[in-house]
Order: structure tokens, then C-alpha cells, then sequence
């Protein structure tokens, strides 16, 4: 899908002071319908933060987060999820104590009846070939695992927006192929926003990309202008 | 007149002795982010090891301030190596293997000593003003009190051992990266805010009977007191043992003592939903 | 259900049986009326082991809801001269009392630390409070207070809808045995249901539940007032089986009782907090009849010892020893309280 539909979320003047540090400096964004935005700026720009106003994890110092329209500012993170988004956080959150199909369930069962629930969380399962996990606490399965288990349970209840921070950290270059390949096939349904610092990975992706740095948008365009673009060169490579 | 400046000693008074009962647990608290609920039987011990050296013979100055913080800073020193130094970083398991302590020293203490009531009286006569007849020994309390804030004031400002705690409170890695070793930060700390508690309970020891459960008398209002006030030690201690000093103390005068401790207890409960980091999380960050 | 949780299910419930029938049969009733409060000690544990150890909420106060339990029945049924509204009551107040303090507790998303401050708190006010009604001005009704002295006389369970048929100490056996299984499998059953896999869900990992839309708040205001309502059914029938209430129930002592029995028997399991107040509360009886070794002593040696020992407690312990010999380890219990301590970093 292009860039032609319309604003779907909205960030205005978005600052997150952390002490002395601007962590998200004065940050305007906008994320339409349907898109692929990869964020990318090396470590420490301000990222994860961003992402974390995003969610209602972090309480911005000042700005607004707008989602279709509706400020979210103050909501915690129960109720923007509940209004469709799917969120992977960096680091891998899981609920150790609890088996793989749990975990869908738990994902699925947030949005469907009783009924629709079972043959949902099934087809997820399938989905994401999670059948061999069988009843093994996810605490006792290995790094691949988990994160196939993680990243199910994000898109299993259909979210219209997926938000995902750092989806391929860790993994080997056949898990990283199948897991561009997996987000293009939920941007199918789903707008979404990658964040990562890989530049390797953004080139996989391939759409428009923000790039952060110090707190602020640096640059907003395609991937290959952006990756041809000296001062993103500099910031990558400099500093 | 005679009675407004009854009132004021009064306030003052109960200002001092909440500031004295809370001192050590708020080192502790505020240096190590140890919760320490044997805090009060810290208190009932150094109250103990006054009396008992006072029935022995000792001059009850001696008793009070010698004796007693040093009998109990050797008990929070074992304490400390058997117990707390495997717990760092687990709060709620300090606070539950300390409440542990608490029972188990009162159970110590009443072996020992029988659950009766012991006592000394106050070394100091009261005094009149105008016809009210006002306690010498409040205003020891009083001199008593400052002189420990303005000690512990002191020894964190200025002296080496202040600033290597300090250090070692905002980043235990940095400190051991600088050669200091925080485990025996920790060790010592321990142990100087259980010779505080110690100072405390026997100075306050010739003000009331003494049991081997006069620790839960002291526990709850220096609780209170220090998490209420916040990380910073002296700041966060003046300033909620003023807030609730004058607040119980006004509403004693008003009604009746419950009265009083409850109105403390619905007051911190206020302040710790409306400041969930107490008073200092607050105001005063900055603040040791 | 897999198999090994339905096979403890009918040991549990075959033991339960046994002793509920088998008991009155074999002991005189002298034994069996003593054996009835080791009974209505373990649903108090299971209130506890529920909330901390499925909620993962640490309530240093579990003895407000007892002592309030107590107090309500006692009041009411002095009032309403029989038992059943005064029973029902007495688990209804409790309950509403958690969904406030709970409320007021997670909705201000206060940490783990400041909860154990305020539940513990909220238990000295109300001992303060009660402690201090001995006045004859302290009257609910026709209920006077009494204030430290407690209250020493009121109508004990009889036979629904008729006030007249009195339990005898048999039959309150049967009810106390009866209410214990039902608050056993009750909990169970509710850990099995869509509520349950949430409230498991937000213990093990508080941030993922909330990024999945679960308003975790709600959950634990739940969680914490299902635990508060079985603390007061315990208190009524702690109530019913002394016919004596008094302050002592609200004291801090009594709350750190509870929390030994759940630590001991063990955290996560609902038959951990069974055992474990059975065990401690016969160990108890134990000591009290000699005058050597002070009860205190004992009960916060043990305390200390599982912390810094066996921090799991026995039951999980044993489970975890059982299931060495057969198959995977189980699922772990009370670290997670700790690493919710920051929920959103916002504040
Ligand atoms: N909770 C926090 N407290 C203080 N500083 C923080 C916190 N989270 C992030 N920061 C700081 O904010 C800046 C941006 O961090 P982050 O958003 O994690 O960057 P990125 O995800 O782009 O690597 C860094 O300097 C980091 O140290
Ligand atoms: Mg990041």
C-alpha cells in the first residue's frame, strides 16, 4: 500500500525529558493508513522512547499523541492496546509461567467471544507453527522460539496498528529473511511502525523510513534516498 | 501565654522523639533501600541494655548513650552478616525475613527477661512554667534530637564515609569501579543506623515502661515517618516527623492519644497516595 | 486439564472427603472442635496464598479482612439475633473493603513496597481503632464494641431460616470442612477460567498483560477483593467457633502469622497455604504447652529461615522434588512481584 491514506496516528510537538536528558525532542510525526514506516538512528536517539509514548508506557514531558484523531495522552497502555494496536517492546516480554498456547489465547481472547476464540487461537497457532511447542512453558523454550511465540502473540488478535521494536535483534540470517517476510505479510492488514537500527534490515524492508537522532527527526523519505543521504552516513558512521 | 508555650514544647517535643525513633531505620532505608521491620526491636533493645546497665550500676548517661548504641550495633552487625547481606536488591524479602527478626527478638527478650513491665526513671526534674509544670527531660529529648540529625547531617556531607555511601547509594558498581568494596558499605551502614536505633531506644527507655513487644510501639510511627518522608535521609525525616509531630500531637491535645496515632496512620496514607515517592520524591530531590 | 493437575485434583478431594466424613467418626469432640480451627485457619491461608501468591500482591495486612470478618458477624448477629444474613454480611464487607483499599491501592499505582506499607497500616488503624472503643459510648445497635475486652457473647451459626436450630460443634465441623473445600476448588476452578489465565498472566509479567489490553488494575482490585471476602468468611467462622471476638484478630502479629503459613506451605499452590497453617498452627499449639521455648521465638526463626532457605516454600519444593523424578520443572511463583515494582515508568 502507498502513502495515501489517511492519518492514522499523530504526534505533536512529543518531547520526553528524562533529567538533564532530552530523550524525544520536540518530535512531530504522522503515520497514515496502511503504511510501513520503518524508525531507525543509532543507539540512544530516542527511539524505544518514542515508541514507548507511543504505547502509553511513558508519559511524554509535553506534546500530544494523537491515534485516529483521539488524544491518547494519560491512557495507560491497557487501553490503547485494547483499541486495536499491537506492541512488541525491545526487550522479549514474555509471560515465562505460561505455555505457547496461553499466551495466543491470552492475545486472542482480549478481542473474541468464547465461541470465535478457540478456532482463532488454532489458526494462529498453525499460523506461526507453534503446534511442536506443544505444553512446554515458554520459560524452557529456546531464543528462536520465544520470539516466534512473542510475535504471534502481537498480531494474533488482528491489530490494525502493530508497533515493533527491534523485531529482528538476535536472530541468524535465515530468521531475519523470514521475519521481513512476516512483516510484509501483516502490513497486508496492518499499518505498522518497525524500529530498528540495523541498516541491513531497513534496506529488506525497503519503504519510507524516519530516521531519529538526538531526540529529533533527522530525515523523512524513501529508504533509498535516506540510505544515500550524507548526514545519515555521518550520524551511522560519525559520532 | 504560659499555655501556648506548653503547646509548642509539647510539638515540639513530639517532633524531636518521632525524628529520634525514625533516624535509624532511615539510614538504612534511605542508604541501602532496606526496609528493616526489626527496626522497632532495635529500639526495645537498646532500651533494655540502658536499664540493665543502669540496675548494674553504670551512670545512666552512660547507660543511655554509650551502652546502648553500642550493644545494639553489634546485634544489627551480626544481623546484618546472617541475614540482610543475602537479601540486597530483594525489598520485599528484607521486609518479610526483618519481620521475622522482630518476632524472633521479641521471643529472645521475653526468655530472657520475663513479659513484664521494667523501667528507670528519667534522670532530669520538670520545671514550671508559669502553673504548668513542663518535663526537663522533653527538652533533653529535644537537644537529643537535633544532635543526631545534625550528626548524621554532618557525617554524610562532609566526612569520606558520607560521600563513599552516598556514592555507593546512587551506584553500587561505580563505587566497587572506584575500589570501594559496597558490600562493607552496606555492613557498616547497617550497623551505625542499628547503634542509631539503639542511641534512640535508650534515650526514650526512662519515659515509658519497657516490654519485650514495646518494639511494635516504635515501628509503626518510625515506618511511617521514613517512608513517608523519602529516599534523603535527613531532609525527608525533618521534615515528616514536623508534618505529623504537630499533627498527632495537635490532635492528642484535641481529643485522645488514639486519636492521634490514627489521625498519623489516615494522614500517610493521604500522602503516600497523592506522593507515592514520600515528601522527598517530591520536593527537596536534591537533598541528602 | 493435563493429567498430573486432575490426578492432585481427586487426591486432594479424596483426602478432603475422607476427613470430612471419616474425623467426626474416629476423634471425641473435644479433638474435632480443635481440629475445626485448624480449618478455618487454612481458608485464612488460602486467602492470603490467593491473593499473593496467584496475584501476586504482597498484603501485609490479611488480618483487617479477618478481624472485620469477625467483627461483623459478632455485631450483626448480636443485632439481628441469627446467622445467616450476619454470615453473609460478614463476607460481603470484607470484600467491598478490599475493592476500596485495592482500588485506591492500584488505580494510584503505588509499588509493591508502599502496598505492604499501606495494607499494614490500614490493619494498625483499624487495631488502634478497635482497641480503643471500650467506652460504653461505642455502640453499633444493640452491639456495644467493647474495645481490647472484645466481644464476649453472641448467636453462632444456626440452621438457615430458623434461628433456633443451633449448630452444635459437630455440625460446625461439617460447615467449616465444607466451606474449605469449596473455597480449595472454588479457587482452582477460577485459575482455570478466562479470569484466572489473566490474573497468572499479569503476575508473571505485568507490562506484556497491560500491552495486550488487560487493564491489570482491575484485575488485581479483583483479585485483592475475592481474597479479602475469604479472609471475612474465615473471620465469621472464627467467630462462630470461640464465640469471642477481639482486637488481637486485626493485630500485626496475626498478619505476619498468616504470611508464615503461606511461606511456609508455599507460594502459587493453593495447597501450599493449607499445610502451611495447619503445620505452624500445630507446631504453635505444640509450644504452648511448655513454657520454655517462647512462641514468637519460633514462629520468626521460621520466617527468617524460609526466606533466606527455602524461599519457595515446602509444597512447590516438594512438587519440584516429585516432578524431577518425572518430567519439567514448575512454573516459578514470587519473583515476579518484584519485577513489576515499575509498571510504567511515566511518574
Ligand atoms: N528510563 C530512562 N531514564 C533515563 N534515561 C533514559 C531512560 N530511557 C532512555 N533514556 C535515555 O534516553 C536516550 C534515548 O534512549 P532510547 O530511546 O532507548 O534510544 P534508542 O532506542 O534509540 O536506542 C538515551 O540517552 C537513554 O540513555
Ligand atoms: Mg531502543
Amino acid at each position: 500500500m502507498a502513502t495515501k491514506g489517511a492519518v492514522v496516528l499523530e504526534t505533536r510537538s512529543l518531547t520526553m525529558r528524562f533529567g538533564g536528558v532530552v530523550a524525544v525532542d520536540n518530535v512531530d510525526f504522522e503515520l497514515r493508513e496502511g503504511e510501513l514506516r520503518c524508525l531507525i538512528g543509532p543507539n540512544g536517539a530516542g527511539k524505544s522512547t518514542f515508541f514507548k509514548c507511543l504505547t502509553g508506557q511513558l508519559l511524554p514531558t509535553a506534546g500530544d499523541v494523537l491515534i485516529q484523531d483521539r488524544s491518547m495522552l494519560g491512557e495507560p497502555p491497557c487501553r490503547i492496546a485494547a483499541a486495536g494496536i499491537g506492541v512488541k517492546t525491545q526487550t522479549p516480554s514474555l509471560f515465562n509461567g505460561l505455555t505457547a498456547r496461553e499466551h495466543i489465547a491470552l492475545a486472542v481472547e482480549r478481542h473474541h467471544g468464547r465461541d470465535t476464540a478457540a478456532a482463532r487461537i488454532d489458526e494462529v497457532i498453525d499460523r506461526f507453527n507453534l503446534g511442536d511447542l506443544g505444553r512446554r512453558l515458554v520459560g524452557e523454550l529456546a531464543h528462536g522460539q520465544r520470539q516466534r511465540v512473542e510475535i504471534a502473540m502481537v498480531v494474533a488478535a488482528d491489530p490494525w496498528l502493530v508497533l515493533l521494536d527491534e523485531p529482528a535483534a538476535g536472530m541468524t540470517h535465515e530468521e531475519v529473511d523470514r521475519m521481513v517476510a512476516l512483516i510484509h505479510e501483516i502490513n497486508r492488514n496492518a499499518t505498522m511502525i518497525i524500529v530498528e537500527h540495523d541498516m541491513q534490515f531497513i534496506r529488506m524492508i525497503g519503504d519510507q523510513v524516519t530516521v531519529f537522532h538526538q531526540g529529533a527527526i533527522l530525515i523523512e523519505d524513501h529508504v533509498e534516498v535516506v540510505l544515500s543521504d550524507a548526514r545519515v552516513r555521518e550520524v551511522y558512521l560519525g559520532a | 501565654m504560659d499555655f501556648v508555650a506548653v503547646i509548642i514544647l509539647e510539638v515540639l517535643y513530639a517532633i524531636a522523639s518521632l525524628a529520634l525513633i525514625s533516624a535509624g531505620l532511615a539510614v538504612v532505608f534511605g542508604m541501602m533501600r532496606v526496609i528493616n521491620l526489626a527496626h522497632g526491636e532495635f529500639l526495645m533493645l537498646g532500651g533494655y541494655a540502658a536499664i540493665v546497665s543502669v540496675r548494674a550500676g553504670l551512670n545512666i548517661y552512660v547507660a543511655m548513650l554509650v551502652v546502648a548504641p553500642l550493644v545494639v550495633g553489634i546485634i544489627g552487625l551480626i544481623i546484618e552478616r546472617c541475614v540482610i547481606q543475602f537479601l540486597y536488591g530483594r525489598m520485599l524479602d528484607t521486609m518479610l525475613a526483618t519481620w521475622g527478626l522482630s518476632l524472633l527478638l521479641t521471643g529472645v527478650v521475653t526468655m530472657i527477661f520475663g513479659n513484664t513491665t521494667t523501667g528507670i526513671s528519667t534522670p532530669i526534674g520538670g520545671f514550671a512554667i508559669g502553673s504548668y509544670q513542663a518535663s526537663g527531660y522533653n527538652i533533653f529529648i529535644m537537644l537529643a534530637g537535633i544532635a543526631v540529625i545534625a550528626v548524621i547531617f554532618t557525617v554524610l556531607k562532609t566526612t569520606r564515609l558520607g560521600l563513599i555511601a552516598r556514592g555507593a547509594m546512587q551506584s553500587a558498581d561505580m563505587a566497587s569501579g572506584l575500589g570501594h568494596n559496597p558490600k562493607r558499605i552496606y555492613m557498616v551502614t547497617f550497623t551505625l543506623g542499628a547503634a542509631l536505633s539503639g542511641l534512640a531506644g535508650g534515650i526514650l527507655a526512662p519515659l515509658t515502661g519497657l516490654t519485650p513487644t514495646s518494639g511494635g510501639l516504635y515501628v509503626s510511627k518510625a515506618f511511617i515517618t521514613v517512608i513517608s518522608g523519602g529516599a534523603a535521609v535527613v531532609t525527608g525525616t525533618v521534615s515528616s516527623s514536623a508534618l505529623f509531630g504537630t499533627l498527632t500531637q495537635l490532635t492528642m491535645l484535641l481529643s485522645t492519644p488514639v486519636w492521634g496515632d490514627v489521625a498519623m496512620l489516615f494522614a500517610a496514607i493521604v500522602l503516600l497516595r497523592l506522593l507515592p515517592r514520600g515528601i522527598t520524591g517530591r520536593f527537596f530531590r536534591r537533598q541528602v | 486439564m493435563p493429567d498430573s493437575a486432575r490426578n492432585r485434583h481427586i487426591l486432594v478431594a479424596a483426602i478432603g472427603l475422607l476427613i470430612l466424613f471419616g474425623l467426626p467418626v474416629v476423634v471425641d469432640l473435644v479433638t474435632l472442635l480443635e481440629i475445626s480451627i485448624y480449618v478455618v485457619y487454612a481458608i485464612l491461608g488460602l486467602s492470603l496464598g490467593f491473593i499473593w501468591g496467584y496475584g501476586g500482591i504482597l498484603c501485609f495486612g490479611q488480618a483487617a479482612f479477618f478481624g472485620l470478618g469477625a467483627y461483623t458477624y459478632a455485631v450483626t448477629a448480636i443485632n439481628v439475633g441469627e446467622s445467616t444474613g450476619p454470615f453473609l454480611l460478614a463476607i460481603l464487607l470484607p470484600l467491598v473493603f478490599a475493592a476500596l483499599l485495592g482500588a485506591m491501592m492500584f488505580y494510584g499505582r503505588i509499588s509493591d513496597v508502599y502496598m505492604g506499607v499501606i495494607t499494614l497500616v490500614v490493619t494498625l488503624i483499624l487495631f488502634k481503632f478497635i482497641n480503643s472503643t471500650a467506652n460504653e459510648t461505642w455502640i453499633v445497635g444493640k452491639a456495644r464494641l467493647g474495645g481490647f475486652n472484645g466481644i464476649p457473647a453472641f448467636p453462632t451459626l444456626n440452621v438457615p431460616g430458623d434461628p433456633g436450630a443451633l449448630l452444635d460443634p459437630e455440625q460446625f465441623f461439617y460447615v467449616a470442612m465444607v466451606f474449605l473445600l469449596l473455597v480449595y476448588f472454588g479457587l482452582h476452578w477460577l485459575m482455570t477460567t478466562r479470569f484466572g489465565r489473566v490474573v497468572v498472566a499479569i503476575r508473571e509479567n505485568e507490562v506484556r498483560a497491560e500491552l495486550l489490553g488487560y487493564d491489570i488494575r482491575l484485575y488485581k482490585t479483583a483479585v485483592f477483593a475475592i481474597g479479602g471476602g475469604i479472609g471475612g468468611l474465615a473471620g465469621a467462622l472464627f467467630a462462630n467457633w470461640g464465640n469471642f471476638v477481639s482486637p488481637g484478630l486485626f493485630s500485626l502479629a496475626q498478619s505476619a502469622t498468616i504470611i508464615i503459613w503461606v511461606i511456609v506451605g508455599g507460594l502459587g499452590t493453593m495447597i501450599g497455604p493449607v499445610v502451611g497453617a495447619v503445620l505452624i498452627q500445630y507446631i504453635t499449639t505444640l509450644l504452648g504447652q511448655q513454657g520454655v521455648i517462647n512462641n514468637a521465638f519460633v514462629l520468626g526463626g521460621i520466617l527468617v529461615l524460609f526466606v533466606l532457605l527455602l524461599p519457595k516454600g515446602l509444597m512447590p519444593t516438594l512438587g519440584q522434588l516429585l516432578t524431577r523424578l518425572r518430567r519439567a520443572p514448575r512454573r516459578p511463583a514470587r519473583r515476579s512481584a518484584e519485577q513489576a515494582e515499575g509498571g510504567r515508568d511515566g511518574h
